[in-house]
């Protein structure tokens, strides 16, 4: 692997191999001292364009549990807003020795840009509305966890398909590794054309009550989702997952979010909190699965884990 | 005065090709025929000799814009390409759009005396969509063709006014048709790739909406009408029947129309990306179809030059146009066309449009001498432009047809090297 931009292409045995390895880094974080030396005196620059909470500290906290040091960028505090291109941002971090970046970008495809001018390997931390394949890898990693298998399971993602990276990653992801997958929005948040989407299209919440696994996605007014909407109380109505609705569901049904939440709109407060939400072991799988992706990318020749 | 001798080719005429010389004197056609003898001698071994090309719709970025191209380097890419007369559209900064600024523009192209540059005049003022600009002033200046290309004139009452207008003098009214309430923020075609990519886009219907609308007012105003960068199937079909309807409608097509589809923006390459976008590929079938047909006129690039860094960025982030000046001829030779079809959209056709008397015309003795020598069968691969800018999806890929040499006004002004 040189690269890790997009969840397309990648094989089942690849993508299960990657969860494998994911699972040993869970037992490693689960222990006492919770960190192994594979990466030492490697560095991972985190080069983030666009906010970000949970993948940035998730990020940091995978590289140092391999022991990589790291590097931080922000661009309202950088040269960036000084008229600096990206180009020239990129290059200058790898002039200081970064081994891999991590790159989150408002723009689609900005990741394979960078890889292009740099050289070094780049993980693709989310790109526009395209691609941000290590959720797909943590909600993989989530649901077999708790399931075993995604073999045979149906998963239904309801919510802002359109301006969505984490749907694009995650139906890919899914279907690879042998679930089916219903997407749920008003066609205003789907996707103009699902030609070629290995899914199911459903236009209300209730249409996927029965379904193993319920992931929401929040609006991204960022991204115009809001603007799509006539207002959020339709959108409650017709796709919340409401206290209500989530009785509905089977006792083995699950509940997913990639966060960051909007309580109350895509899902009510209580629900977010139930035990059969799994937004907590996501977060959680999230530092597992980016230690397996750096390690990959990094690991093998230089030390032993 | 010099002479030069086009020797050995195959000259093309209106009902096809004869082998034969071209002798050129005093910056005229001075002799047509066999073994023929002059001072300088190019060889035209195998290639077709025809009136050079003209090009409707360039970007040439002067004023305001020359680290991208200017009358300059534009005149020198056009030469490299072929032609021998271009219309610069009007979205400099300044806009053209008074007779001041048309002369500067003309003048410019004299003085660098590689090609006639002739500008399209801005149809409102500073290209704000809000006021008439000055086209009298315009029109006598020399300007007949009117666009706000790069914006279309989305005020219905105000894109009537300047068609009662124009149809009085005779001018004509080139859109650029994009219903911005439709594309906002969009980069590519809206269909399954910009579905994948994520990418905001923009529907067929956002061009041939304006297409509609605006042949509802030719029907109105009897104005002569200009189509540019037709790119989708359904405006090829609205184009059909209004010439069938016997409307004054002409319509271009961009040599990068002709090539790609939006698959190319899978790879998220900003030399991909431009206005109207790579459309499906039943677009581009389309689109071949109907010049091949003649359902579209001609041939226009919308050479838009724009530095390499300013395209060195991610797809989203980069201005839209590619250059075509120096690679159309070889795109729309690989379509497969006769020589005078292949002439006709390239020269014939566009000049007739443009009201270019010296350009266009069949080589004959006595007439200007501008023509070009193109070799159907040679194949290049573009590497480096003429062009200030190489902004080109050309770039790297074998094409089939080159320019041999251009003759502007009896002086060779370009010869491959």
């Amino acid at each position: 692997m040189n690269s890790f931009l997009t969840i397309e292409g990648v094989s089942t045995d690849e993508l299960s191999g990657l969860l494998d390895l994911a699972d040993e880094f869970v037992d490693v974080l689960e222990r006492p001292i919770p960190k192994v030396p594979a990466l030492r005196g490697r560095t991972v620059a985190m080069l983030f364009f666009e906010p970000s909470t949970r993948t940035r500290m998730s990020f940091e906290r995978a590289a140092k549990a391999l022991s990589a040091d790291t590097m931080s960028f922000s661009p309202s505090t950088s040269s960036l807003s000084k008229g600096e291109s990206l180009k020239d941002t990129a290059l200058t971090i790898k002039a200081m020795g970064a081994d891999a970046l991590v790159v989150r970008h408002k723009s689609t495809g900005a990741p394979w840009r960078i890889a292009e001018w740099t050289g070094l390997p780049v993980l693709n931390g989310g790109d526009g509305a395209h691609q941000h394949p290590t959720q797909a890898l943590l909600d993989a990693l989530t649901i077999r966890r708790h399931f075993g298998t995604l073999e045979g399971l149906r998963i239904a993602v309801v919510g802002d398909i359109r301006h969505s990276r984490v749907a694009r990653s995650d139906v890919g992801a899914f279907t690879t590794l042998g679930a089916s997958v219903t997407l749920v929005g008003p066609k205003t948040l789907l996707p103009v054309d699902l030609t070629g989407w290995p899914v199911e299209v459903a236009h209300s919440i209730d249409d996927v009550l029965d379904h193993d696994v319920v992931y929401l996605l929040r609006i991204q007014k960022e991204r115009g989702g809001a603007s799509v909407l006539p207002s959020l109380s339709e959108y409650v109505r017709r796709f919340g997952l409401t206290r209500e609705r989530f009785d509905t569901l089977p006792e083995r049904s699950v509940v997913m979010h990639p966060g960051p939440m909007n309580r109350g709109v895509e899902i009510a407060p209580e629900v977010a909190d139930h035990s059969r939400s799994l937004v907590e072991p996501q977060v959680a799988n999230g530092v597992a699965v980016r230690m397996a992706v750096l390690f990959r990318l990094l690991g093998g020749e230089a030390t032993d884990v | 005065m010099s002479e030069t001798l086009l020797k050995g080719g195959l000259v093309v005429g209106p009902k096809g090709t004869t082998a034969a010389d071209v002798l050129i004197r005093d910056g005229e056609i001075a002799d047509i025929g066999k073994d023929l003898r002059a001072g300088t001698v190019v060889d035209c071994t195998g290639a077709l000799v025809g009136p050079g090309f003209v090009d409707v719709h360039v970007h040439l970025r002067e004023p305001g814009q020359e680290w991208k191209e200017d009358i300059e380097t534009g005149s020198r890419a056009a030469a490299a390409g072929g032609f021998t007369a271009v219309i610069a559209m009007p979205n400099t900064d300044p806009a053209i759009d008074s007779g001041a600024l048309a002369r500067y523009v003309i003048d410019r192209g004299s003085q660098v005396g590689l090609v006639d540059v002739m500008p399209a005049g801005a149809i409102t003022l500073g290209r704000e969509g809000t006021h008439l600009a000055h086209l009298d002033e315009l029109w006598a200046a020399g300007v007949r063709l009117f666009s706000d290309d790069g914006d279309t004139v989305m005020d219905t009452g105000l894109l009537r006014m300047a068609m009662d207008y124009l149809a009085d003098m005779g001018g004509i009214v080139a859109q650029h048709a994009e219903d911005r309430t439709l594309t906002r923020g969009a980069h590519m075609h809206e269909g399954v790739v910009s579905s994948r990519l994520g990418m905001r886009a923009m529907p067929a219907l956002s061009e041939e909406g304006i297409i509609m609308r605006d042949l509802a007012l030719v029907e109105l105003t009897a104005s002569r009408y200009h189509v540019q960068h037709v790119s989708t199937s359904g405006s090829v079909q609205l184009v059909a029947d209004a010439k069938q309807r016997g409307l004054p409608v002409t319509a271009e097509v961009a040599p990068h129309h002709l090539a790609f589809d939006h698959r190319e923006v899978e790879r998220m390459d900003p030399a991909f990306k431009m206005y109207p976008p790579l459309r499906r590929e039943e677009d581009v079938a389309a689109v071949r179809e109907a010049l091949r047909s003649g359902v579209i006129d001609l041939v226009g690039t919308d050479h838009a030059p724009h530095s390499l860094e300013e395209k060195d960025v991610p797809f989203e982030d980069a201005p839209r146009g590619v250059i075509g000046l120096e690679t159309a001829a070889a795109v729309v030779n690989g379509l497969g066309l006769d020589p005078v079809d292949f002439f006709e959209r390239m020269s014939v056709a566009p000049a007739k449009l443009a009201q270019f008397d010296r350009h266009g015309h069949w080589p004959e003795t006595g007439r200007p001498a501008n023509l070009v020598v193109f070799d159907p069968q040679a194949v290049w691969t573009p590497e480096h432009f003429a062009s200030r800018s190489q902004n080109s999806p050309f770039r790297g890929r074998p094409l089939t047809g080159r320019v041999i040499a251009t003759v502007h006004n009896g002086s060779l002004t370009f010869q491959t090297p």
